[in-house]
């Protein structure tokens, strides 16, 4: 009894002092950080600032509100993720700062872009890289945390329900190591209209266009295994049953086993860097109409070694010069920070993203400074 | 006792004799009774025309952008109105009413056990646990049918599809998991059964005992005495619980959306998946993407499903009346 005393009150004592602690470690990270940016004037900030758009960014956009706050401790940042289309229509009319987006702008939306910023059009930044991971659930094997060795023409005939057994000769030939079963294969693909689809189709179209023959669509254009609502209603599809394949965001597989995808010679396991490489390697779309805007054109093609070519790119979407001075400051920083060493490594831990490439980090600052402030 | 009553009984009696105070209260009651029943009527009125205003832009507006935001939602798989909220319909009423089918016999089962065959004791737990079951919010349903009965089920379906696949109805193969039609029917009749069961009981035990003494007294058995009087005495109260069960079943949305893969088939196929969805959960599925038209269109499809529900209650109204005469 008495024992049981003093060890509660050491503990109570301990935990005490723990959160003393604590608290003034956040003081002190605070308070540096708040000096470093004075001189923006990016601490004196103040009011509210909403953003909508794609709900894939949610949990990275959560995390770098948390750690604008440190930089802007008055800002007070909203983010409302009503889906990528749902994101720019609302930014269009001009009642968001900025909208976060799966697709680049189209040529049209930047037309009309003209009467919500002050002068010029919008622009999109991407703001981080999101591997797209194939993911299966097959006993013995992702139980075993095998990977499944694909090329791109096999996933697209097994998504278009071409092969439609785990031991297919055109499977089994690309996996000589792997016992595969004679196991119906079951696709889940998603039911609602998604980004993840579009880039997730974009691949197969580039790599593998004679095997996958549907138009570009974000929603799932054939009637091929079932539909699933949202990531983790495919994910929590493709771990009730045996034999099951899907695509998702990286994130938010879990233990569930992942295709390594052939890029060149070799196959390439799904990685945070694997799929930085592929966008290190991928192009900036040139022919886009509209000033500064950086839209990445995916080199779903790349034969550069350890690139994994399954990749979404999250871009934000700004005005060059707002109609509130505040706006502007705020979407500059709001940026300057979201693409920053630090905001990557904000995202990256939050919600599994890869961060941008290093050979992008001089264009995005170049758009970042054409935002007009004062 | 008498004494001590009488000065504090004059008053009393001076409020009866005035009879201004009860017609008051009269009026009062009425007025409010009137109100509530109006309240009901407008309340109806209130949905029908928000449903009417809101859908109105696909009635009266352009019909080629209608057309585009249709085929938007559907990828193209549908170009109208028509095309896109006919499949709907009928997988709604596809799956309410093979819920109905599942449940209404189990009900009557339950029902009749706890209403003339159970000992006391017994029959008054049963009754306990229907009322609760009755209770559970269809979330709740949705989230067990999702988590645990589809992985759980597979093999039955399977079963199933092998050994009756030459029924159109079970054609095969069984999807896996099982997110099926079949399955969704499934977790509805066990949502509608408690309703139905508890509405059922209540009726079976209003039978007059004189008839039901009456039959037995003529020599029948026990199941003759419910077949001769139970059954057609409650007949119509019957049916109209089944329909408060349909009614439920039309308009589940939480367990629909959690199970089935949906599908803009015209498909009987039970046990595949991406065959057919209900319009209940298509809203609630499409509705975070919608704007304008899109929301639009989606509460013309919330539309539809008010006017068939609408006519299924009448309907019902009308085999009530019918049996009843």
């Amino acid at each position: 009894m008495n024992n049981h005393m003093v060890t509660r009150s050491l503990a109570a004592v301990c935990g005490v002092g723990l959160l003393a602690s604590l608290a003034a470690c956040g003081d002190n990270t605070a308070a540096s950080e708040s000096t470093s940016a004075t001189k923006d004037g990016v601490a004196s900030l103040t009011g509210e600032y909403a953003g909508a758009g794609a709900s894939s960014q949610q949990t990275a956009v959560e995390a770098w509100i948390e750690g604008f706050r440190s930089q802007a401790p008055n800002a007070t940042v909203a983010y409302n993720p009503s889906g990528s289309g749902a994101g720019v229509s609302t930014f269009l009319t001009g009642s968001t700062v900025w909208a976060g987006s799966d697709k680049a702008l189209s040529a049209e939306e930047v037309e009309r872009s003209k009467s919500v910023c002050a002068s010029g059009t919008a622009f999109d930044v991407p703001v981080y890289v999101s591997p797209i991971a194939v993911a299966f659930n097959l006993d013995g094997i992702s139980t075993a945390g095998k990977h499944v060795n694909m090329d791109a023409a096999t996933i697209a005939k097994v998504f278009n329900g071409e092969i439609t057994r785990w031991n297919d000769p055109a499977i089994t030939e690309q996996n000589p190591g792997l016992d595969l079963p004679n196991l119906t294969i079951t696709v889940v693909h998603r039911s609602d209209k998604s980004g993840t689809t579009l880039n997730f189709v974009s691949y197969l179209k580039d790599v593998a266009p004679s095997a996958w023959p549907h138009d570009l669509s974000e929603n799932w254009p054939n009637e091929v295994g079932q539909g699933a609502k949202g990531t983790s209603g495919v994910v929590s599809t493709i771990k009730q049953a045996n034999g099951t394949i899907g695509y998702a965001d990286f994130s938010q597989v879990g233990d569930l086993g992942t295709v390594a995808v052939k890029v060149g010679g070799d196959y390439t396991p799904i990685s945070a860097s694997a799929a930085s490489k592929v966008i290190a390697d991928s192009p900036v779309d040139t022919s886009v109409d509209g000033d500064n805007r950086i839209v990445v054109d995916i080199n779903h093609k790349t034969a550069a070694t350890g690139a994994y070519p399954i990749v979404l790119v999250s871009y934000d979407i700004v005005c060059p010069a707002y109609k509130e001075s505040k706006d502007a400051t705020f979407a500059k920083a709001w940026l300057t920070y979201v693409t920053s060493a630090e905001g990557q490594k904000a995202a990256q831990d939050a919600a599994g993203t890869a961060p941008l490439p290093s050979n992008l980090a001089g264009k995005i600052t170049a758009s970042i400074d054409q935002i007009k402030v004062g | 006792m008498s004494t001590a009553s009488k000065p504090s009984a004059s008053p009393a009696a001076s409020s009866l004799t005035q009879p201004v105070n009860g017609q008051k209260a009269d009026r009062v009651f009425r007025g409010v009774a009137y109100a509530c029943g109006i309240l009901i009527l407008v309340t109806l009125a209130a949905v029908a025309l928000f449903l009417l205003f809101r859908a109105w832009p696909l009635i009266g507006g352009d019909q080629q952008a209608n057309s585009a935001v249709i085929e938007n939602f559907t990828g193209g798989k549908a170009k109208s109105f028509w095309g896109y909220v006919g499949p709907l319909l009928f997988g709604t009423v596809l799956v309410a009413a093979l819920a109905l089918v599942l449940a209404f016999f189990v009900s009557i089962g339950i029902a009749l056990f706890i209403s003339h065959y159970a000992p006391k004791r017994l029959a008054a737990v049963l009754s306990y646990i229907v009322d609760i079951l009755a209770a559970i919010p269809s979330v709740i349903y949705g989230l067990w049918g999702g988590l645990v009965l589809v992985p759980a089920i597979y093999p039955f379906w399977n079963w199933i599809a092998e050994y009756l696949g030459w029924i159109p109805l079970f054609a095969g193969p069984a999807a896996n998991p099982p997110r099926t039609v079949a399955t969704v029917a499934l977790v509805l009749a066990i949502m509608i059964l408690p309703i139905i069961t508890s509405i059922a009981r209540d009726i079976f035990l209003q039978t007059p005992k004189l008839l039901e003494e009456a039959a037995l007294g003529l020599g029948a058995t026990k199941w003759e005495m419910i077949k001769l009087s139970v059954l057609p005495f409650g007949k119509s109260g019957v049916i109209s619980a089944s329909m408060l069960g349909l009614g439920r079943a039309l308009g589940e949305t939480m367990a629909v959306l959690m199970i089935l893969s949906p599908g803009l088939k015209y498909s009987f196929k039970l046990l595949q998946a991406s065959q057919n969805q209900t319009i209940a959960a298509n809203i609630a599925a499409q509705y975070p993407e919608a704007d304008g038209i899109g929301v639009s269109v989606l509460i013309g499809t919330g539309l539809v499903l008010f006017v068939i529900t609408f006519l299924v209650n009448l309907l019902a109204r009308r085999i009530t009346e019918k049996a009843g005469k």
